[in-house]
């Protein structure tokens, strides 16, 4: 198999022949990754994640999975592939058990293969217990866990996860990261995602890629994407009277000094090490400092710099709005 | 566990798997749901007991007037002198036209929850997907024709001289024909719509004037205008109607049951091949 676990080619979707959603895309996924699509509603994340995953046909361009191509073999890319989709999909009427192998059935699981594997996938999302409790009574992040082992069944190399912590509380949220981790980490699976929340594309994503109005803006890892903002920003006050903006600037991985009303603002690479040296520089002829802040800049302000504003909520369709609200509302259970 | 979770998924799938799993997710919710199972028996009852009792026909012929005998009026009429009989087999078409209609909106539903993307994004063929939503609606209604059949008895259905149980085969495979037809072209109205509104209205605005002009509750030789009877017969509802007439309480006429099975024979294969046709374009896209 080839590194590279997706690869799309000018992949474009125009749907009723004006409306653009995505916009001739390229980007490549590589084996053993977690890569984010990061973007506001409606910027096309949603229908890139379709297409790759063989429900909506590309209009123009195209894409491979797993060495598949999405319109030619799209039935070997879904027999390869996992998908949790951002809404709540599992059947309320069936218990956790019955979702999960008729996810399997779907996927022409014998039976008995599908109840072994149904059983690991309770434990490993931790609703052994809750298996035959109709989903009803599940709360939000049970849920999410129940769509998480629906898209497991198929022992998937690649899984898609669309908006995963989409209305959770932080606490589940942080625990159904952790979940993802483990994928990546003990089952070496390459996961892709999308995410209208920041922080979570900055602690998740090994990659982003940064999608707006259908284009794909920038993509790189959260690290180098923040940097490329010219680093940290240490502010710091000393309690002498002089200007020390020459002798900061001497320091290494010192970029730019700015002295603004007794304070200074110093942009700086690796802010944590060289906050320390600036300190021991300025103790070092007599100088003594009284304030010092550190600020790395986070990918908010990536986000800002390359879209031009922050993300934003409007622009999407009636229906797409209401399946959200939907999730939410059920997330909050 | 890390071990099997490393294996790649080894088991490929023939054309129709996943059929039955789908069709029973959709009649798991009706069976396993008691509210809903018991009303869909409990309303054939109330409709026979009360509609069917309530027009009480035989009533309206004078029995004073010399020669007129109210039994063989109604025969001449109805093809049977008790109108009971007559038009508790016209609920049985009623039913099936409902029932269909009805079970169809769940398509709506599966399109906002999401969980028609994900059937999408399985190796499940999106032929079975259609197929499961048209199987369900189909066995669901020819269930509901059994409990008709049974409660028109207890209330008085009088059967045909040639009645047989073989008979009651032959009106399954009617209600077979006729459901799969119906509900093939109503799923590929739903499947379009977002918001369960659009549906309903279409159903609202069909369903009635497809039973009042049909056989199910009058005879067409007896309606007033002849544009009326041409709708009438060419209406499927009322094949389907005369073909159970015929298995049930007629003396049977084996010319006029196998032109009914014909006609809603080819109604059901075009009905359902468009309809089919027009979803997979849907799903496709």
């Amino acid at each position: 198999m080839s590194e590279e676990v997706i690869k799309t080619e000018g992949l474009t979707k125009v749907f009723n022949h004006h409306l653009t959603a995505v916009d001739h895309v390229n980007f490549s996924v590589k084996h053993g990754e977690i890569f984010g699509f990061l973007g506001p509603n409606g910027a096309g994340k949603t229908t890139t994640i379709n297409m790759l995953i063989t429900i909506l046909k590309p209009t123009e361009g195209k894409a491979s999975v797993l060495g598949f191509d999405i319109a030619k073999q799209d039935n070997d890319v879904r027999n390869v592939i996992g998908v949790v989709p951002q809404e709540y999909t599992a059947d309320e009427d069936l218990t956790g058990l019955e979702n999960i192998l008729l996810c399997a059935d779907m996927y022409g699981i014998p039976r008995g293969a599908a109840k072994e594997r149904a059983a690991d996938l309770l434990r490993l999302v931790e609703l052994t217990e809750f298996k035959d409790k109709r989903v009803q009574t599940f709360s939000g992040g049970m849920r999410r866990r129940l769509e998480l082992a629906c898209g497991l069944i198929n022992r998937p190399k690649l899984l898609f996860l669309d908006e995963p912590t989409l209305g959770l509380d932080v606490q589940t949220r942080t625990a159904t990261w952790n979940y993802i981790r483990t994928l990546k980490k003990e089952y070496g699976m390459t996961l892709f995602m999308t995410t209208h929340y920041l922080e979570e594309a900055d602690t998740l994503c090994d990659r982003v890629a940064i999608i707006d109005h259908g284009k794909i803006i920038v993509v790189g890892t959260p690290e180098d994407l923040k940097h490329s903002l010219g680093g940290d920003v240490i502010t710091l006050a000393i309690k002498e009277d002089a200007d020390v903006s020459e002798l900061i600037k001497k320091v290494d991985n010192v970029k730019d000094v700015k002295k603004e009303d007794g304070s200074y603002r110093i942009k700086a690479e690796i802010g944590e090490v060289t906050a320390p040296s600036i300190i021991e520089t300025l103790r070092k002829k007599g100088y003594t400092v009284t304030k010092l802040s550190l600020t790395e800049p986070t990918l908010n302000e990536v986000y800002l710099e390359f879209t031009g504003r922050s993300l934003r909520d409007a622009e999407e369709s009636r229906e797409a709005f209401a399946a959200q609200r939907m999730t939410m509302r059920r997330a909050r259970q | 566990m890390s071990e099997g979770m490393n294996e790649l998924n080894e088991h490929r799938a023939g054309k129709l798997h996943g059929l039955w799993a789908l069709t029973n997710r959709e009649l798991k919710k009706w069976y396993k749901a008691p509210v809903i199972f018991i009303l869909s028996i409990v309303q054939p009852i109330l409709w026979m007991g009360l509609l069917g009792k309530a027009l009480n026909i035989g009533s309206l012929i004078p029995t004073n007037i010399p020669g007129v005998d109210p039994k063989v009026v109604l025969l001449q009429t109805f093809g049977t002198s008790d109108y009971f009989s007559f038009m508790s087999v016209g609920m049985i078409a009623f039913t099936a036209l409902f029932t269909t209609m009805f079970s169809g909106m769940s398509v709506v539903w599966d399109r906002r929850l999401g969980f028609l993307n994900k059937a999408l994004s399985t190796p499940v063929s999106r032929a079975v997907i259609i197929f499961s939503k048209v199987l369900s609606a189909t066995l669901r209604s020819m269930f509901q024709a059994g409990v008709i059949i049974l409660v028109a008895v207890a209330f008085g259905l009088v059967f045909g001289p040639h009645f047989t149980l073989l008979n009651l085969l032959g009106v399954f495979a009617m209600m077979f024909l006729v459901c799969v037809g119906l509900s093939s072209i109503f799923i590929a109205i739903t499947i379009r719509s977002t918001r369960i509104e659009t549906p309903m209205a279409v159903v609202n605005l069909i369903n009635l004037p497809l039973m009042f002009a049909s056989n199910a509750f009058f005879p067409i030789a007896k309606m007033p205008y002849d544009w009326l009877k041409a709708i009438a017969n060419v209406n499927p509802l009322s094949y389907t109607t005369d073909a159970v007439r015929q298995l049930l309480i007629y003396d049977t006429n084996w010319g006029q049951l196998g032109l009914d099975f014909a006609y809603v024979g080819v109604f059901a294969v075009v009905v359902a091949t468009i309809g089919i046709v027009l979803s997979w374009r849907f799903l496709t896209k």
